[in-house]
């Protein structure tokens, strides 16, 4: 059977009228088989699935094509439908649960542009208690969630591989919700990387990040990253992320553009964030009542390299270590956590074994929301020894890698020089670790390699 | 307030409200679906191409023999119904049809229908002198010929008006039930009990088959007031034939779909396939107004993390060419958690429709008990039912309620049946038993 283009579903071809394979009446414009699935576009007498080894055949891929799959994806992923749209020979319907893409063996993570290096490394491989892949995209962090996938490209669903896509975004033949842009993001600039990713157990990606770079009045540059958890509990938690990492970035940037100390633009940013999550309370329609309804919420952790010193401001859980290259000197938690569990530790009311092992370990007191009793945040500068990485993270992550101990094992050692594998690293260590939590991640370089700033000096 | 602007189809919005979280492996996704439809125009009815009488109805009076005892009530029938006439706008067709043990002709008797105007409203109550008493009842057969008289006129809009005081006894049940399976879909119908000698599931069948309301008129003399206000909704009907759709995916299986406020209305079986997982239930015609409906589906089981679709809701018009218009929709999801905070919270439209149908459920079935004489099972379920029409705040059933039982303790549902009640309480009590209220807000 000839390859399709992938213009096939558009093309003037006369629709059957009956599905040729089981007779089942269809309207014009059905795509697929409502009863059997199968393809109406296809021509009159098509081989078995399993034998169709092109890959633009939405639905031809086979596992054990895994391999010519994954060469001939890795250059021309981004103009396709999701790569994760392949399915397995096996009938959806026969075993009604969602049928899981496999694994693409043997690319490396320079030559994917998708970066799934993480999930690729999964031992569970199909079997294991994944999602189906996601349509990566690296844009910036700052994209509205929940772009359906464009039907001009006549995307089919990742889970049942029968249905097209609504303008929803779920499935017309199981119902199944369909990978957002939001639910695995990257992105590298210069001195920085940063990588967030739904998670295993979320629905949604409620994590957001935001990197930037700006030149200080003196010819220097300083590198900033930005990481903000979203409050499940809230409403809107998404857009509350979004909102504060975007707004604190420009913040952040602007005032050291402008001279100001990098303390004092640290705390404007975190300020600033704050009155934008604030002001997404006031935009609310009525739309859920009033009943168990909480404002955007969500926390922030930024850390900012400026010359010989880098500065960090939080509000919440979301965290800063800091991984020294010579893994000899210690490594270091950068931020303390406006948490249920640091209050009983820092009161001496529990050990931290105990507080963190508490139900309402992860009960934040502090956050960025209209609801919020304060805006009360911290802002820390640290003048490092030697190069290592400022690692900025949310508990997605430090769940699975909690003292700076454990998260200094888990950095790779060539952090430095390639920041965005060791963000994706990272995002592995807590998939492997069950990913029960949205996980982002930023890698910020120490001293930055970026034009124009200096070393430190000794 | 009418728009110049507006089209005479009203505007139709869909909301939803559900808890779309469950635990791993939850299967079952409740969700209340409020349609409201606002803004139609005032004309009356949605013209077809060239047809400017958009809207028809028939008024059915029973006169059967019965009607004269007392002789007020035959009188009474014949005021009310030249209070509905006059309410009729210009430009609606009308008949009036006479039912014995057969249905005639009153009004204006030519096999059609009549449009109204000044003097065709006179000539209608001129020929309502001329109604006498006397005969059986055979409602199928007033069912049927009102559905020729609208079925003669080309109307958008058909509607029914029917008043009975008796049982329908002079024809087989298989009959009558066969004239509503005739005339389901051609046209709505509000039924009318006068009296008590009526018999409250046959008119509240026939009701629901037309997808009309039921209510008992016990004293004649309210007649007049409540035959005005049923022609006023009837002429402020716009839109005809609308109908609710839902879609499920493959492997979704739809538990049930009820019509929950105003009234409970079971409408699971009344699913008409409109396509491949689609299918169409009806919901009459459609003036200013909002109506609840519980949509209850059964999803496969997933795994925590995986959200889908599990339902979309829309409001669907059919089209003269066969086709339909969707008029609006929304979506039903499913998301899995392992957060049991957000998977066993309970939506309070859920909740509280859910109550709703078991309060009309408790009524029915303890007034049912309380006929065969199992008094124990009465007592438990009419003090359910107290118990949930006040925890509710259906005020107006729980008065109901209260003249059928002596309240004890509403809050525990502790209740005395009534030594002695009156006909006409315990028979509204049966008939209003499916008016719900709305979630208090």
């Amino acid at each position: 059977m000839p390859p399709l283009p992938e213009s096939a579903p558009s093309a003037p071809t006369a629709r059957p009228t009956i599905c040729p394979g089981c007779s089942e009446p269809q309207a014009p414009d059905d795509r697929f088989c409502g009863r059997c699935g199968r393809d109406l576009n296809a021509p009159p007498d098509p081989e078995p699935a399993g034998q169709e080894p092109d890959a633009a055949e939405p639905q031809g891929a086979e596992p054990q094509g895994a391999e010519s799959r994954a060469a001939g994806t890795a250059a021309g992923a981004a103009e396709q439908a999701p790569p994760g749209q392949a399915v397995n020979g096996a009938d959806p319907q026969a075993t009604g649960a969602f049928l899981l893409a496999p694994p693409r063996a043997g690319s490396s993570d320079e030559t994917l542009p998708l970066g799934f290096s993480a999930r690729l490394s999964d031992p569970d491989g199909p079997d294991g208690p994944d999602a189906p892949e996601r349509v990566g995209a690296p844009a910036a962090g700052t994209a509205p969630g929940s772009a359906p996938v464009p039907a001009s490209a006549g995307p089919v669903c990742v889970a049942c591989g029968l249905g097209g896509v609504d303008d929803d975004g779920y499935c017309e033949h199981c119902g199944h919700a369909q990978p957002r842009q939001r639910d695995h993001q990257e992105k590298e600039l210069e001195g920085v990387a940063a990588v967030s990713d739904r998670g295993l157990r979320h629905h949604r990606n409620e994590d957001a990040f935001t990197l930037g770079s700006a030149a200080l009045p003196d010819g220097s540059a300083a590198v900033a990253a930005v990481v903000c958890d979203g409050v499940s509990t809230a409403h809107r938690p998404d857009d509350a992320s979004a909102a504060a990492a975007a707004t604190g970035r420009e913040s952040l940037l602007a005032a050291l553009e402008q001279g100001t100390a990098p303390d004092e633009a640290m705390r404007g940013a975190l300020l600033a964030a704050f009155d934008a999550v604030g002001a997404l309370a006031a935009e609310e329609s009525p739309e859920p009542p009033a009943a168990h309804h909480n404002s955007p919420a969500c926390t922030y952790v930024s850390a900012v390299v400026t010359g010989p010193v880098f500065t960090v401001g939080w509000i919440g859980d979301s965290r800063a270590y800091w991984i020294p290259d010579d893994r000899g000197t210690p490594a270091a938690r950068l931020t303390e956590d406006d948490s249920w569990a640091a209050r009983m530790v820092s009161a001496g009311l529990m050990s931290e074994a105990e507080a963190y092992a508490d139900e309402r370990a992860h009960a934040i007191t502090g956050w960025l929301g209209a609801d919020a009793v304060e805006a009360d945040p911290h802002v820390a500068a640290f003048q490092p020894e030697g190069p290592g990485v400022i690692v900025v993270c949310t508990d997605g992550l430090w769940n699975y890698a909690e003292s700076a101990a454990e998260m200094a094992e888990a950095v790779p050692a060539d952090a430095r020089t390639r920041p965005l594998a060791s963000a994706r690293a990272l995002l592995g260590v807590a998939l492997d670790g069950g990913g029960h939590d949205n996980v982002t991640v930023a890698v910020l370089p120490f001293p930055t390699g970026v034009a124009g700033a200096g070393f430190p000096p000794a | 307030m009418p728009s110049l602007s507006k089209s005479n189809v009203p505007q139709f919005s869909v909301d939803v409200y559900q808890n779309e979280y469950l635990p791993e492996g939850g299967r079952e996704v409740n969700a209340i679906v409020t349609v409201t439809s606002t803004g139609g125009g005032t004309s009356g009815g949605r013209p077809l191409p060239g047809n400017p009488a958009a809207a028809g109805v028939v008024i059915m009076v029973d006169c059967s023999g019965s009607m004269e005892y007392p002789p007020t009530k035959m009188r009474n029938a014949r005021e009310a119904t030249a209070v509905a006439i006059d309410a009729l706008r210009d430009g609606v067709s009308f008949a009036v049809v006479a039912g014995t043990h057969q249905a005639r002709e009153v009004y204006p008797a030519n096999g059609g229908l009549a449009v109204a105007d000044p003097a065709t409203r006179a000539q209608a109550k001129q020929a309502l002198r001329k109604l006498t008493a006397s005969g059986g009842t055979a409602i199928g057969t007033w069912l049927r010929l009102a559905d020729r008289l609208l079925s003669a006129s080309d109307v958008a809009i058909r509607h029914g008006i029917l008043l009975t005081d008796g049982r329908n006894e002079h024809e087989k049940p298989e009959d009558l039930q066969s004239a509503l399976d005739a005339c389901s879909g051609r046209f709505t119908c509000d039924a009318r009990g006068v009296g008590t000698d009526w018999e409250v599931k046959e008119l509240t069948g026939i009701a629901s088959a037309l997808l009309g309301s039921v209510d008992i008129v016990a004293d004649p003399a309210g007649l007049a007031a409540d035959f005005q206000a049923m022609m006023e909704n009837a002429m402020g009907k716009e839109v005809a034939d609308v109908a609710l759709r839902v879609w499920a995916p493959q492997n979704v299986e739809i538990a049930f779909v009820k019509q929950v406020a105003p009234t409970v209305e079971d409408l699971t079986a009344r699913r008409t396939e409109a396509g491949p997982r689609v299918g169409d239930y009806p919901t009459g015609s459609w003036g200013d107004e909002s109506r609840d409906y519980h949509v209850c589906v059964k999803v496969p089981p997933a795994v925590v993390g995986q959200e889908m679709l599990a339902a979309r809701v829309s409001l669907v018009l059919p089209e003269p060419d066969g086709t339909s218009q969707v008029l609006t929709q929304a979506l039903v999801r499913a998301v899995w958690t392992d957060d049991m905070a957000a998977s066993t919270r309970i939506s309070p439209q859920v909740a509280h429709y859910t109550g709703q149908a078991e309060l009309a459920q408790a009524i029915q079935q303890g007034l049912e008990a309380r006929k065969s004489g199992d008094l124990d099972s009465a007592t438990a379920k009419l003090g359910r039912a107290v118990q949930l029409a006040s925890a509710s705040g259906n005020e107006d059933t729980a008065k109901l309620l209260a003249k059928v039982v002596d309240v004890v303790d509403a809050a525990n549902g502790t209740v005395r049946l009534k030594p002695k009640v009156a006909d006409a309480d315990e028979m509204t009590l049966e008939t209003r038993s499916t008016k719900t209220v709305r979630v208090k807000k």
